[in-house]
């Protein structure tokens, strides 16, 4: 269908605001939170959008004649009144499949959260939510192993898994970290982690860290019949270094090793879960930086987008957030990319923060982890929230025992297996904590001496962000 | 306890995964744990070891997995009967779930003689 050329600036909603659209079962599904620039209407804001992250430009071009617009062109089909903000709406756009290539996270976050953020007739925006098509999600591979498969390789069933990330952060020689990791687990602890800040710094280059571990994590497995691990930090300066520090990792049988996905990037880290898909290795991942984009209610990312994105981009772990410990999460929002991340179909639901569909096929399910200034007292809580597939991490909760890391990490594993025995013996864990807890103490010294410990402390500041619901 | 509490030693323990840092099981416990294996759906299966071979994933299965059992009665008379004639063997008990195909449930419910 031949058109002319016409020159000049047109307004957006002309071509990309289209109300009667009904998206395709192809398209990607994005919603906006707009904040729009006093005296611009939301439609030609949500059709700004639209344009801007996807086929538009500020002005008319001549060479948009050579191509099909109306195929290629992102549509804002939807706006809905944020419930509490008069300023914001919700946009939802419709992009076609065909604006994306096959398998890559980067180039659909590079479209959806690329130059549009800082476009001027808007005052703040956030991502909300995506809807990936299956079509899309099957050309992502995705978690390298799942929780399946990492549940038969660990051989941990019908419980969460528990870990601690090794303290103090930075400071330990090789030698000194590797008898920290030691402690935890001989002590009980599943796993152990490395901060994500841990690379290879003056104090503790990598591969003494990893000899040490590794050493640390085969005693610990010999003497206590049970299989252990700890997450190897690979993050580095260059992929070349990464790749190295992966094939170390293998090369001492180590079975897990870890990611900063957001610092590293996300080309990075599609390309160190290939390798691990490749090389049998599991692989945890850390978010930090996650507070910089998804913290603010009107600007950024939510996290519930990031933690689809690695899904897909590929991942065995992934930090959640606690809902009851030091850092920031709104529990029923947490639950919402919680699901995200383990289940198979997640249908609609504002009430979690969730705004589509969305069907992952047989994509793995990632572990959600917990972490973050949690300890034996919370452990009716996250037994309850998080469920059986999760990684419940004590930094501090393990280590800061007066006994020593051995003994708290006893402490930890007699509060899981209790409150784990308890749910499933039909009791509320939440209500009868202290019962559960208390009794469980009558026959470890080691719980009864972290509940004395942390008997004190709480955690209750107010959510900074908030559902929008109404 | 009081060793412990006083010195804060704390001596390694073998253990044989969930369930295996609390006391033994009362029978009413274990019960209770069958119980909401099959209120889950999940098919339960009896499998033992000697403890000298148990750290291995395989151990050598009692019978077939009992699919479409639903009688608590049934399992524990399966249980009692493995470790009858297993006495120095660990038994544990799983439960299959064919939709994640994993195990929602799995621990040892008689641990072996010499353990």
């Amino acid at each position: 269908m031949a058109k002319k050329y016409d020159a000049g600036v047109k307004e957006y909603r002309d071509l990309y605001w289209t109300p009667d659209y009904v998206p395709l079962d192809t398209d990607l599904l994005a919603c906006f939170k707009v904040t729009p620039q006093e005296g611009v209407s939301r439609e030609e804001c949500a059709a700004a959008v639209a344009a801007e992250s996807s086929t538009g430009t500020w002005s008319t071009v001549w060479s948009e004649l050579l191509t099909d617009m109306e195929f290629y062109k992102g549509r804002a089909y939807r706006i809905e009144d944020v419930p509490g903000d008069k300023e914001a709406f919700f946009a939802f756009i419709a992009y076609p499949l065909d604006l994306f290539e096959e398998g890559s996270i980067v180039n659909v976050l590079t479209s959806l959260v690329g130059n549009v953020f800082g476009f001027k007739a808007l005052r703040y925006l956030r991502l909300e939510d995506i809807r990936f098509p299956i079509a899309f999600v099957k050309t992502c591979m995705g978690p390298p192993s799942g929780i399946q498969v990492e549940r038969d390789k660990l051989n941990k069933y019908g419980r969460p898994m528990l870990g601690a990330t090794i303290k103090p952060k930075l400071g330990l020689s090789a030698k000194n970290y590797g008898r920290a990791v030691y402690e935890c687990l001989r002590g009980g602890l599943d796993l152990t982690k490395d901060d994500e800040n841990v690379n290879s710094q003056p104090f503790m280059r990598w591969q003494n860290r990893f000899e040490f571990v590794a050493m640390a994590v085969e005693k610990a497995q010999a003497e206590t019949g049970e299989t252990k691990g700890h997450y190897l930090n690979v993050t580095a300066n260059t992929p070349e270094e990464m790749y190295e520090r992966a094939e170390f990792a293998k090369e001492l049988n180590q079975p897990i090793i870890m990611h900063d996905f957001l610092t590293g990037g996300f080309t990075a880290n599609t390309g160190l879960a290939k390798w691990c898909r490749k090389n049998g290795m599991l692989l945890h991942i850390h978010r930090a930086m996650h507070a910089v984009i998804d913290r603010n209610p009107k600007h950024g990312i939510h996290f519930r987008v990031l933690a689809k994105c690695l899904r897909l981009s590929g991942g065995d772990h992934l930090h959640t957030g606690t809902v009851v410990g030091k850092l920031e999460g709104d529990r029923a929002s947490t639950l919402g990319f919680v699901d995200q991340l383990r289940e198979s179909f997640i249908p609609e639901d504002r009430r979690r923060g969730i705004f589509f569909d969305q069907d992952w096929g047989s994509m793995p399910g990632v572990f959600a982890v917990a972490s973050g200034g949690i300890h034996v007292w919370h452990m009716p809580a996250l037994v309850t929230i998080f469920g059986d597939d999760s990684v419940l991490q004590f930094g501090g909760g393990t280590q800061g025992h007066p006994w020593g890391n051995a003994a708290g990490a006893a402490a930890n594993r007699v509060a899981l297996e209790a409150c784990v025995k308890a749910r499933n013996e039909g009791r509320d864990l939440e209500r009868e904590a202290r019962d559960i807890m208390e009794n469980a103490a009558r026959n470890s010294p080691e719980l009864a001496m972290a509940m004395e410990t942390w008997k004190e402390i709480k955690f209750e500041f107010d959510t900074v962000d908030k559902l929008d619901i109404a | 306890m009081s060793t412990t509490t006083v010195t804060g030693d704390y001596r390694t323990q073998q253990t044989l995964e969930t369930f295996s840092f609390l006391p033994p099981l009362t029978q009413q416990e274990i019960y209770d744990q069958i119980s909401y294996m099959l209120g889950q759906g999940l098919t339960p299966a009896i499998e033992h070891e000697h403890p000298s071979q148990a750290t291995n994933h395989y151990w050598t299965m009692w019978k077939l997995p009992f699919f479409g059992e639903k009688d608590l009665g049934n399992v524990v008379a399966e249980l009692e009967a493995c470790h009858r004639t297993y006495p120095d063997h660990h038994v544990r008990l799983l439960g299959y779930d064919n939709y994640t195909q994993s195990q929602g449930v799995c621990f040892v419910v008689y641990r072996g003689k010499a353990w």
